[in-house]
């Protein structure tokens, strides 16, 4: 009987395979995105003549990758990220033949917030980086330590005198590795003197090595759920948590962002580039599959609907881009052009 | 063989001093050991009466949602530019400013572009789908003026539950201090109606949390269920009779046992990454379906099943078996006429449980792409589908505040599924358990 079964099982399967043919797009990725990305999916899905693709989360490396795994219709058809490609993954891509167009979305902008119970905290990039990097050099300037921060006043006397308390994202997310490559990397030991001149005694020109955050209990990794971080804030006045601006966004009325060098995270700030923390978001589509499973171009042309200043993703709270970087995105969409090393410069 | 070394035995009076010296400190440790459990319990029911109040509180509202009622003019030539009323007419039609007009005449048709963005943000993104869903219900309606309740945004039902203050400053509120105005020009006409949500269970997934449901969620979990059930009871249940009743008892099945125990013990995710090896990547199947999803899940519970099914077999007197034999009925009979019917309830009841089990979980789903947002409602199970945990969990992590009480809302359907189906376990048992006596 139970040969029956498993052979009846099997068949089932085997058979059943090249019966289905995919003919709804498939998407995953950037956990940033997604939001978005979804917005999209649904406002296609009303088109009668297009089914609702289907979008899945995962964090921007399982897009960039998923994307490049390969060519047929088990593989997804769209790859979301909020970090740009980097060499070694389009390679990777060129090693399974798929060839790719980059289009650019928007802009998110990633905050330091707090609960407006507490004051506002107004803090340079620099020192941001500092209180966070999990190691920063000596007073003498000589050697690393581990970061000995424990009040923001310790950093400077103007900062609250309060314990350094800050809730973020796990290593799996692409706005903790962008928060770290911004803020650690790029503002601190890029800039600070000391910090810069000790990353290149340690052969760590662009201080690459900063990006390690504190993991002696001022950093805190809260998982992947934002709204979990909101609620903490909320609750405990002295915390603050780094997050998505449209969670900032959506809850304006219990939390405020810091300033970041006497500029607040606000929505024109972010998109005009003068709040510097912040990154754009992409999707990758895979050229061997448009037309072959239907609604990839209804898909594309649906983002430029939704896009502007006034679209429903500003209100859902992406930055929108200029008008002249959709103009070219846009075109980017009729031509297609294969993305190149060269490109990722 | 108390104090040995001393002299004699006891007296009885001696006896009784000790017995009763040690008496007290017996019935003390007594006593601990049976507040110690009644501490247990009491704890435990505290953490379920704190679970239950907290889910209750939060989803019984979230069953709830705020309707706004407006006359709107069914006007057939820019619903419907074919004529044909069908979908796809009425898609390409101008429902949207039907709605959005019927309101502005409602609030006496303020002027300014502002003004009228203000008062649009009142109407859910769903109103101009519903009310295209209304027409094609009604088609006798069109070119008329009537009625018709359309759901209210999210900011708007969180203003009006009063999670949205008032005192808090404009530019700090979602809200516009113009939208306020407006939504209290129709609270005080009172067209703003508090209901029991119909998008919650007949709608699907949605980025607006007020149109969203979980009706996709539940189809997909009950596809994706049912593919579990198709493959896990009668493997299950075969493989549990042969190993019983038929195997020979060696080192080969003591090895296929020990797998199966093992089998039992592997975390849920694993499965997942195995059904994305062999059916996603090696059959070619696509990838977010129930019928991947469920045999996935059918490879995780078979070992639960299985175990249930043995015991439940072993506990079938084997008086009952020789009699059959006695009576020169062969193996074969044995076991389906004699075997099987009383140790049903059992193999049932532990199907059940792992069925359960299975519709808890969201980790080997993750894998083969059911972790996702999915609009449609799966008709089958090769439609792209996810289940209801999932959207529990999708639901939990968007930014939108509405969705916190929807996500309460699902969490106490999905718990009615699952007592339900120990409800079903329980019953099933009581009906079908024989005695033996």
């Amino acid at each position: 009987m139970s040969f029956r079964f498993l052979a009846l099982a099997l068949a089932t399967v085997v058979m059943s395979a090249p019966a289905v043919a995919r003919d709804y797009i498939s998407i995953a990725g950037s956990s940033t995105v997604f939001p978005f990305a979804t917005i999209i999916a649904e406002k296609l899905g009303q088109n009668p003549a297009v089914k609702t693709p289907v979008v899945e989360s995962g964090g921007s490396s399982v897009g960039k990758k998923g994307v490049c795994d390969g060519i047929g219709t088990q593989f997804i058809d769209i790859g979301n990220a909020s970090s740009r490609m980097k060499a070694k993954e389009l390679k990777y891509c060129d090693k399974n033949g798929v060839a790719l167009t980059e289009i650019k979305v928007g802009y998110d902008g990633i905050v330091l917030a707090n609960s407006k119970d507490a004051p506002l905290l107004q803090i340079s990039r620099s020192d941001l980086g500092k209180a966070l990097t999990a190691e920063v050099p000596d007073e003498a300037g000589q050697n690393w330590i581990p970061n000995p921060y424990k009040k923001w006043s310790e950093l400077n006397p103007a900062y609250p005198d309060v314990a350094i308390r800050v809730y973020g994202p796990p290593t799996t997310s692409g706005t903790r590795a962008s928060f770290a490559e911004i803020i650690n990397e790029k503002s601190y030991c890029g800039k600070d003197e000391v910090a810069k001149a000790l990353s290149l005694a340690r052969d760590d020109k662009n201080g690459k090595k900063c990006r390690a955050m504190r993991t002696d209990g001022a950093y805190i990794e809260a998982g992947e759920q934002d709204n979990l971080i909101v609620q903490k804030l909320a609750e405990d006045p002295t915390a603050f948590g780094i997050f998505g601006f449209s969670y900032l966004d959506q809850n304006s009325d219990s939390i405020q962002g810091s300033e970041l060098d006497g500029v607040a995270p606000t929505f024109e700030a972010i998109g005009t580039g003068e709040y510097k923390a912040s990154r754009a978001l992409y999707f990758y589509v895979k050229h061997a599959h448009i037309g072959v499973v239907p609604g990839i171009s209804e898909y594309m042309t649906e983002w430029t609907k939704h896009w502007g200043d006034d679209g429903i993703l500003a209100d859902a709270g992406m930055i929108p881009m200029s008008k002249a970087e959709r103009k070219e995105m846009m075109d980017r969409m009729n031509d297609l052009p294969v993305l190149k090393k060269g490109d990722l410069k | 063989m108390i104090d040995s070394n001393t002299s004699g035995a006891l007296t009885p009076e001696e006896t009784a001093i000790r017995v009763a010296a040690t008496l007290k400190r017996r019935g003390f440790s007594e006593r601990r050991f049976r507040y110690l459990g009644v501490g247990a319990i009491t704890l435990a029911l505290c953490f379920l009466v704190f679970l239950f109040a907290g889910i209750l509180s939060k989803g019984i509202p979230g069953m709830f949602q705020h309707y706004v009622t407006l006359e709107v003019m069914l006007d057939k030539e820019r619903m419907d530019p074919k004529g044909d009323m069908s979908v796809g007419s009425l898609y390409s039609g101008d429902a949207v400013s039907l709605v959005g007009e019927a309101l502005l005449r409602t609030l006496g048709d303020p002027e300014g572009r502002k003004d009228k963005r203000a008062a649009r943000s009142i109407l859910s993104s769903g109103s101009a789908l519903r009310l295209t869903e209304f027409a094609l219900k009604h088609p006798e309606l069109i070119g008329q003026r009537v009625p018709v309740k359309l759901a209210v945004d999210d900011d708007i039902d969180s203003f009006m539950r009063g999670f949205i203050s008032r005192d808090t400053p404009e530019s700090d509120r979602r809200l516009s201090d113009r939208t306020i105005e407006f939504v209290d020009v129709l609270n005080q006409a009172s067209l703003i109606s508090y209901e029991f949500s119909d998008y919650l269970f007949l709608g699907s997934a949605s980025r607006n949390a007020e149109i969203a449901g979980i009706k996709g969620a539940l189809m997909g979990s009950i596809w994706t269920l049912g593919v579990c059930l198709l493959i896990a009871f009668p493997l299950g249940v075969a493989t549990a009779v042969y190993l019983e009743e038929i195997a020979p008892k060696n080192r080969m099945t003591e090895i296929i046992e020990i797998n199966i125990n093992n089998l039992a013990a592997v975390p849920s995710v694993v499965f997942g990454i195995m059904g994305l090896a062999i059916f996603i990547i090696a059959f070619g199947l696509p990838r977010s379906i129930p019928l991947v999803g469920g045999i996935v899940l059918a490879l995780m519970t078979l070992p639960t099943i299985i175990i249930s099914s043995r015991a439940s077999i072993r506990a079938v007197p084997p008086s009952i078996r020789d009699a059959a034999l006695a009576i020169g009925a062969s193996k074969m009979q044995t076991i389906l006429h004699h075997v099987i019917p009383p140790a049903l309830p059992g193999m049932l009841t532990g199907t059940i449980i792992g069925m359960a089990q299975a519709l808890g979980e969201t980790a080997p789903l993750l894998m083969i792409g059911m972790v996702a947002f999915i609009v449609d409602v799966p008709g089958g199970v090769v439609e792209p589908a996810t289940a209801l945990p999932v959207q529990i969990f999708m639901w939990a992590d968007f930014a939108e505040r509405m969705f916190i009480q929807k996500t309460s809302a699902a969490i106490i359907v999905l718990l009615a599924f699952l007592i339900t189906m120990n409800a079903g376990a329980i019953i099933l048992r009581k009906k079908l358990e024989r005695r033996w006596l």
